[in-house]
């Protein structure tokens, strides 16, 4: 998902994975927004990207969504250094819906995801800064009756050896409107003063969101605006068979009351009426298409399922007839349960809609795809739809919709109550838990043989439901059928097995279910990471040399699990008595994260005391964010593998709130120390590396303390019940 | 519906709304103040923490029509030394990720340190574990409650 060389031809872009995917679908997103095409495939206008005011300050549009993962800053950057300017100087919004001027490269599309945002990036707004820099020299030059080759540029200041001086703010406006060169010149990495370096760059976002001043889609407060909650089916599927509203127009402050096709909508002033008014709904549902079954039926049909061979998905050498020649053969089940996002900040968004246009704005993942489903449902041209990003309080995928759910829903609630009404679609804590869209339930069942100390045969049996089926990604993402999001990491496991095999179950199942941060991985890295390490356990092999041995084809997984060793001191750390310590390396989005935890047990189940972590994303790009974001993988992916799980009871999902969907909470945060791997390789992703490996090695670490690696998770049962 | 004179951040605001409403819906539909946040309705996570009368509460879950006279303060209103000292230790060590429940956090950790200037982790863990972040930016918010506190010493 990585496109790194802007020079690159559209066609070869999009020849990777999600590039290729997303090509056919934006093919059409180019034909509606005609009015683009003409632009070259991969835009550095200045014009486009920065605003420079007067006062010198310099904004830079963010392509993609902002919600904690710190592109605002990462572009800003990257911006910065090539334009030689202050950091003082920069600042960052969000860049409107605009698929040809914002398209994310890797997905050819406008939108967040994949952690792709430093990776797809990492030139293109280089090449911003560097062209408004020559730009704003040209104009100086041009001013002063200079020779541009005689002006220097350095935090922010333009000069000349003449005397002559000044800053962007002046320049601005005669350098914008010049032609933009077609292949600015960038710096040498060893020219950098920005990127990479330690304590330089700030985030741009913290002190807003330290003083309330941060605006997200719940602010919006406009005039004559309706507040409005949707009553959904309690069971997914379900459709509405009637409903009274009369009790529910009698509450002050509801206005209205409409039918739309996910439910019924209550339209009130403010949130309070809104939902006080959908509380005394009477409806019924009609259930006769809706999913009914339990957790228990479930995982009684996946069990069963994954005790047969599933659709091959990758096979080398000879599984079955070196499990035959027996040795230490293991088989053990894994089994996930569906997870909620749960962002902070709720679904939420808002749309004003005058019959002609259309202007949402909101904390949008996916600009194109909801551009479009809001322009096909008020039946409007895409150029009469406008929508602006907003930060949003959190995401973890929860956002990136390719149903356009939210999108269409929005759209409708507007349609229904009729033009130049504004909107606010809110989502309350229920709705958003109990909403689906979880990661897939899922199982995977491993089998392997151990024979004088190696580990000859592998086996990995999944069974899950497909993220993707029935969406615009189904017809070009998929393999034989299968969807690779089930089983990535899965099926290329990076140690050296003679005899492997990977096979998968698809099944279908009536939940709507999505990528939830680092999506497959956070199952296959768990199975991969807990299975090798019970494999080496009965090889009677060491955790970390074990896996060294193993990694001969794969430098960088050995090359983050020998800094973590170190920074763990693996080989002479005397573990407290009482504790034990796991390891575990996991690639995901390009990027290698080795992990060691160190935990006890406790009444409430294991009580991680501390994780050391070294990444290997590439070329550090702002190494704080870096290392914040590997902190709060490390407590995403903890929270979730000891306490959460959503459960169905005949369909309908139990978790409504955090009282029984537990989340973290800092007493149960582990101390960190982060190490960031140095590398020239090209940058890649951080928002979703640092979850895979926490889990498994916590689930190792439990090994080790001699309680047994968790089959089945959450670790703490009934944590979320 | 009923008028409530609401007396935040030192100014008297008035408010119509169903008595049963949430301070927090008072706060944010009612006087127009964004700072302070919806992020479970049922006093789990914290986000919408304000104080009355100097205690911290959680907004969405004390009704309006038990407000009375009593005092409110939101992130807008935070201004003592101790706000100060943790804001500006929350910014240093670049503390917020996607920022949502970061006004819950700072109230909390302001009322901690105006009670207790010298927390230790344990003080930190009791005061804190109210206000969920998702993100689990924790290890920054308990090093910036340190940080805050070594500031207010000098």
């Amino acid at each position: 998902m990585t496109v790194h060389d802007t020079k690159l031809s559209r066609r070869t872009l999009l020849k990777g994975s999600a590039g290729l995917v997303l090509g056919a679908y934006v093919a059409r997103a180019d034909k509606l927004f005609a009015q683009a095409a003409a632009k070259p495939s991969i835009n550095i206008a200045p014009n486009t990207f920065l605003i420079i005011k007067p006062d010198n300050t310099v904004t830079v549009l963010c392509k993609g969504i902002e919600f904690g993962q710190g592109p605002f800053t990462g572009m800003a950057t990257l911006v910065a250094e090539e334009l030689d300017a202050d950091w003082a100087q920069m600042r960052a919004d969000h860049a409107p819906s605009n698929p040809q001027l914002y398209k994310n490269l890797a997905f050819g599309m406008q939108g967040t995801g994949g952690s792709t945002a430093i990776a797809n990036s990492y030139i293109q707004m280089r090449q911003v800064g560097a062209a408004a820099r020559q730009m704003l020299v040209a104009a100086a030059a041009d001013a002063w009756q200079v020779p541009a080759g005689e002006i220097t540029v350095d935090n922010g200041v333009i000069k000349h050896a003449s005397g002559h001086e000044g800053r962007f703010g002046e320049f601005a406006d005669k350098a914008m409107a010049m032609p933009v060169p077609a292949d600015p010149k960038l710096k040498d990495p060893s020219q950098f003063r920005l990127i990479g370096k330690e304590g330089v760059v700030k985030r741009l976002d913290s002190a807003d969101k330290t003083n309330g001043k941060a605006f997200y889609t719940l602010d919006i407060n406009e005039p004559d605006m309706l507040t409005v909650v949707v009553a959904r089916s309690p069971k997914f599927g379900g459709k509405v068979a009637s409903f009274d509203a009369t009790a529910a127009k009698a509450v002050a402050g509801v206005v209205d009351v409409k039918q739309v096709s996910n439910g019924v909508a209550v339209y009130a002033k403010g949130f309070w009426p809104a939902k006080m008014g959908r509380d005394a709904l009477k409806i019924t549902w009609d259930d006769s298409k809706a999913e009914k079954r339990g957790s228990a039926e479930l995982l009684q049909q996946f069990r069963g399922l994954s005790k047969t061979a599933g659709k091959l998905v990758k096979a080398e050498g000879k599984f079955e007839e070196s499990m035959a020649k027996g040795g230490r053969v293991i088989e053990v089940e894994y089994v996930f349960p569906y997870l909620a996002h749960a962002a902070m900040e709720p679904l939420n968004a808002y749309l004003k809609w005058d019959g002609d246009t259309a202007y949402a704005r909101y904390g949008c993942q996916f600009p194109t795809p909801d551009h479009m489903a809001i322009s096909k449902v008020l039946g409007l041209p895409i150029e009469k739809v406008k929508i602006d990003v907003l930060l949003a309080g959190g995401s973890f995928g929860r956002r990136a919709q390719q149903s356009t759910h939210q999108a269409i829903e929005l759209a409708e609630v507007a349609k229904a109550i009729g033009p130049g009404k504004p909107v606010k679609l809110v989502w309350t804590r229920e709705d958003d838990m109990r909403g689906g869209y979880y990661r897939p339930y899922c199982i995977h069942r491993m089998r392997g043989a151990v024979r004088d100390g190696k580990i000859e045969a592998w086996s990995d049996t999944i069974v899950s439901q497909s993220i993707m089926k029935g969406s615009f990604f189904e017809s070009m993402m998929f393999k034989d059928g299968l969807d690779p999001t089930s089983y990535e990491g899965s099926n290329e496991i990076p140690y050296d097995v003679e005899n492997f095999r990977c096979d998968m179950h698809q099944v279908d199942v009536g939940v709507p279910v999505l990528w939830w941060r680092s999506v497959g991985h956070t199952h296959t890295g768990y199975v991969v990471e807990a299975f090798v390490d019970e494999l080496l356990e009965a090889a009677g092999k060491d955790p970390i040399e074990g896996r060294l041995a193993l990694l001969s084809k794969k430098p960088r997984h050995a090359g983050a699990l020998k800094a973590v060793a170190e920074l763990a001191d693996w080989k002479n750390y005397k573990v407290p008595a009482g504790r034990a310590r796991g390891v575990a390396v996991v690639e995901s989005f390009n990027t290698f994260v080795a992990q060691v935890v160190e935990l006890s047990m406790t009444d409430d189940g294991p009580k991680v005391h501390k994780v050391w972590c070294a990444v290997d994303c590439g070329v550090a790009v702002n190494p704080d964010i870096i290392r914040a974001q590997m902190e709060g993988g490390i407590g995403f992916g903890l929270g979730h593998i000891l306490y959460a799980e959503q459960t169905l009871d005949a369909g309908a999902p139990v978790s409504g709130n955090f009282d029984t969907y537990r989340s973290l909470r800092i007493n149960e945060m582990p101390e960190i120390e982060v190490v960031i791997v140095k590398s020239t390789e090209k940058p890649s992703g951080v928002g979703e590396p640092g979850v895979p490996p926490l889990g498994p090695a916590v689930a190792n670490a439990l090994a080790k303390l001699g309680v047994g690696r968790p089959r089945q998770l959450p670790i703490v049962p009934g944590a979320s019940a | 519906m009923a008028a409530f004179t609401l007396k935040i951040n030192g100014q008297a605001r008035q408010v119509d709304v169903d008595p049963n409403t949430p301070l927090l819906w008072a706060i944010r539909d009612g006087a127009g103040l964004t700072g302070t946040k919806y992020g479970c309705g049922v006093a789990q996570c914290g986000a919408c923490t304000v104080y009355v009368d100097g205690q911290t509460v959680r907004s969405c879950s004390m009704p309006v029509s038990a407000i009375g006279t009593s005092e409110i303060t939101t992130i807008e209103g935070l201004d003592s030394k101790e706000a100060k000292a943790v804001q500006a230790a929350w910014v240093a060590l670049d503390v917020p990720q996607c920022g949502y429940c970061q006004s819950g956090q700072v109230m909390s950790a302001t009322a901690l340190l105006s009670v207790n200037p010298t927390p230790t982790d344990n003080d930190i863990d009791l005061a804190m574990n109210g206000n969920i972040c998702r993100c689990a930016t924790y290890v920054r918010i308990r090093a910036a409650i340190h940080g805050a506190a070594k500031s207010l010493e000098g």
